[in-house]
């Protein structure tokens, strides 16, 4: 089957307006879904959960996030690690308090707190941009895990200072925690971020998502249209932290088990999460799926092909792996800023008109 | 348009004055626009015409003067309060938004018509699909209007000079501006999109009702479809009046032919 937009005619707005036009990509999309939810939870091991799908979900997730802000809303933050890190510590908190409520709520709850707490951060966003708001949002990171560290009540005063997920049934499954099977960890983590994805494209592709572009490409202008630049900016940090906290509880709860601030949630993660979506593609949902996969599986190819083909020594294959992954950034800022998602497109469009380019 | 409610103002400044440090952008300059009508402010470089619009939609701040629209008198407009007030407008240096499509910077355009919130948004149902599917029948109505149905879906940044400029117009069009202002909406441009151009605002403004203020260098253009023009040269207004009228000024020749001041 050819991918082919030619022939295709929408016969109303709805149809055009739709997530995706184009059959070819609702077929493909609704194929991975389907081997996604059916499929991989029977084939699943603890290796492929734990050390690829995951962290790759879950660092999608936050990429989304981040993504809505900087790649959407044009607004540069460097605090995705602190982020995260107080969506972790408020689902700790809350499953401590409520430990009957599900699960599935407290986590929106802890996505909630650290939309509030990013709208506070965000909050200089509206005197300042680039630069500047960056090296803001890098001391909204520096001030919050320093908190996280400091202050025993968000650890409950635990000795060693780290954080423990508690174990967590949802819907009687086990969840969290390491008696929880690979399968259900994998689609707990799975069913959410479907469900955010989904949300997220609707933003985008609505009013909201367009006055937070407007702003984006050119402030002056969309100003002039109408649209609040308070309202646009802070909303954008608003969604934009949901997402991340979502993913800092379900990368605390689910993923790691067990966290402490000054490693799980350092300034690395804010630049992690921020290297995801400049190589996968700036305001690009599917960039963050893409840039999160490209990082995950980085490290294991390199690792299987450097030190189990050549015999390379393990530390030397993490040097070149860092080499790599620079040169790679240096060159999406450069040549495509638009990422892998826009590679992806370019693909798609000469496939549109191949054999015969209009 | 009936003879009674085009002689009603719409706009009027008084006595505006603006500053940015040493540069007296605009000094003292009054004038009308009454509804309905295509008012064109004219004059050489540097002259204050950007200004005064930037002063009529809130962006620039006069230091003295008022500005009553609709019947409401302020000392300044903010960019807000114009937009909502139904004050949309096309910018000398392209103001697109770069990274979308025609359809989507057509779309934003509607902002001020579209209300649902961010919960409806995410679920992209119900009252938020519906306000979506509406807005999108008007900003199709706008795409056909101008004729740009071929280049929707494409990212204006990559489109021409001359269409990213129908674009803007799509883009303050979509609003249903009671009041619109065209900075040099044709500048740099080849004859047959200047007479495109042209048709489109005709027809904006016979058709809709549209009340347009224009900036223009064009003085072909500006003759063929103003019904009244006021000139700016160094910040004040040195003459008003009908095509033909300011055309035959003294002033007005004198400015143009760079007749020193002193
Ligand atoms: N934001 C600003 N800051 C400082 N000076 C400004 C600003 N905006 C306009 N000016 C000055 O005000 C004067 C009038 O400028 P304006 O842009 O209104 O002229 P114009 O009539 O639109 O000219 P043109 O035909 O070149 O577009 C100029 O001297 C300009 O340098
Ligand atoms: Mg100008």
């Amino acid at each position: 089957m050819f991918y082919r937009e030619n022939g295709q005619f929408k016969s109303s707005y709805s149809a055009d307006q739709a997530i995706f036009p184009i059959a070819q990509d609702r077929v493909f999309v609704i194929g991975i879904l389907l081997v996604a939810f059916c499929v991989v939870p029977f084939v699943i091991n603890e290796y492929w959960a734990n050390a690829i799908l995951i962290p790759l979900l879950v660092y999608a997730l936050a990429g989304l996030g981040l993504n809505i802000l900087t790649g959407y809303c044009g607004q540069v933050s460097l605090g995705t690690g602190a982020f995260m890190a107080v969506g972790a510590y408020a689902s700790f908190k809350l499953v401590g308090f409520f430990p009957e409520v599900n699960y599935l709520i407290l986590i929106f709850v802890s996505g909630l707190v650290t939309a509030a707490v990013g709208v506070v951060f965000g909050l200089p966003s509206l005197r300042i941009k680039g630069f500047y708001l960056a090296v803001a949002t890098l001391a909204a990171q520096f001030f919050l895990i320093w908190l996280f560290n400091k202050v025993g009540w968000f650890y409950d005063h635990s000795p060693t200072g780290m954080i423990t997920v508690r174990p967590i049934d949802f819907f009687g499954v086990r969840v969290t925690g390491p008696e929880a099977t690979p399968a259900a960890k994998y689609l707990f983590t799975l069913a959410i971020i479907a469900t955010l994805t989904l949300t997220a494209k609707n933003i985008v592709r609505g009013r909201v998502g367009r006055s937070w572009m407007a702003i984006r490409d050119m402030d002056i202008a969309a100003e002039l249209i109408g649209i609040k630049p308070l309202q646009a900016k802070l909303s954008a940090f608003a969604v934009s932290s949901f997402y991340i906290g979502v993913a800092g509880a379900l990368y605390f709860g689910v993923y790691l088990g067990s966290a402490e601030p000054l490693e799980a949630f350092d300034i690395n993660q804010s630049f992690y999460v921020l290297f995801i979506i400049i190589i996968g593609g700036l305001g690009s949902i599917l960039g963050a799926f893409l840039g999160a996969a490209f990082i995950v599986l980085l490290p294991i190819l390199m690792k299987n092909l450097m030190v189990g083909g050549f015999g390379v020594a393990s530390g030397t294959a993490g040097h070149v792996e860092i080499l790599l992954l620079g040169a790679l950034i240096i060159f999406f800022l450069i040549v495509e800023p638009h990422g892998l998602a826009r590679l992806w497109q370019i693909t798609k469009e000469k496939l549109r008109l191949w054999p015969f380019p209009h | 348009m009936t003879a009674d409610s085009r002689n009603e103002i719409l706009l009027e400044v008084e006595s505006i004055f603006l500053s940015f440090g040493g540069v007296h952008a605009l000094s003292d300059v009054s004038f009308d626009i009454r509804k309905g009508e295509v008012r064109s402010i004219i004059g050489p470089n540097g002259a204050g015409k950007s200004s005064m619009l930037n002063v009529i939609n809130g962006f620039y701040h006069p230091q003295e003067g008022s500005i009553t629209y609709q019947g409401k008198r302020r000392s300044q407009m903010k960019p807000h309060e114009a937009a909502l007030g139904g004050i949309a407008r096309t910018f000398q240096n392209i103001a697109l938004f770069r990274g979308m499509s025609t359809l989507d910077n057509i779309m934003t355009g509607r902002n001020t018509k579209m209300s649902k919130g961010l919960f409806w948004q995410a679920l992209h149902f119900g009252p938020a699909k519906r306000e979506e599917i509406e807005n999108r029948e008007f900003v199709e109505h706008v795409i056909d209007f101008l004729e740009i149905q071929t280049i929707r879906k494409t990212p204006v940044g990559r489109l021409p000079y001359g269409l990213q400029k129908r674009v803007e117009l799509g883009r303050a069009l979509a609003a249903e501006p009671t009041l619109l202002l065209l900075d040099e909406p044709m500048a740099g441009m080849n004859l047959e999109e200047k007479e495109d151009m042209s048709r489109f605002i005709l027809e904006t403004n016979e058709e809709f009702g549209t009340t347009i203020a224009l900036i223009e260098h064009d003085m072909g253009v500006v003759m063929d479809i103003s019904d009244r023009v006021v000139v700016l040269d160094y910040g004040r207004k040195i003459a008003e009046g009908t095509p033909e009228e300011v055309r035959a000024n003294q002033n007005v020749i004198d400015a143009y032919l760079g007749v020193s001041h002193d």
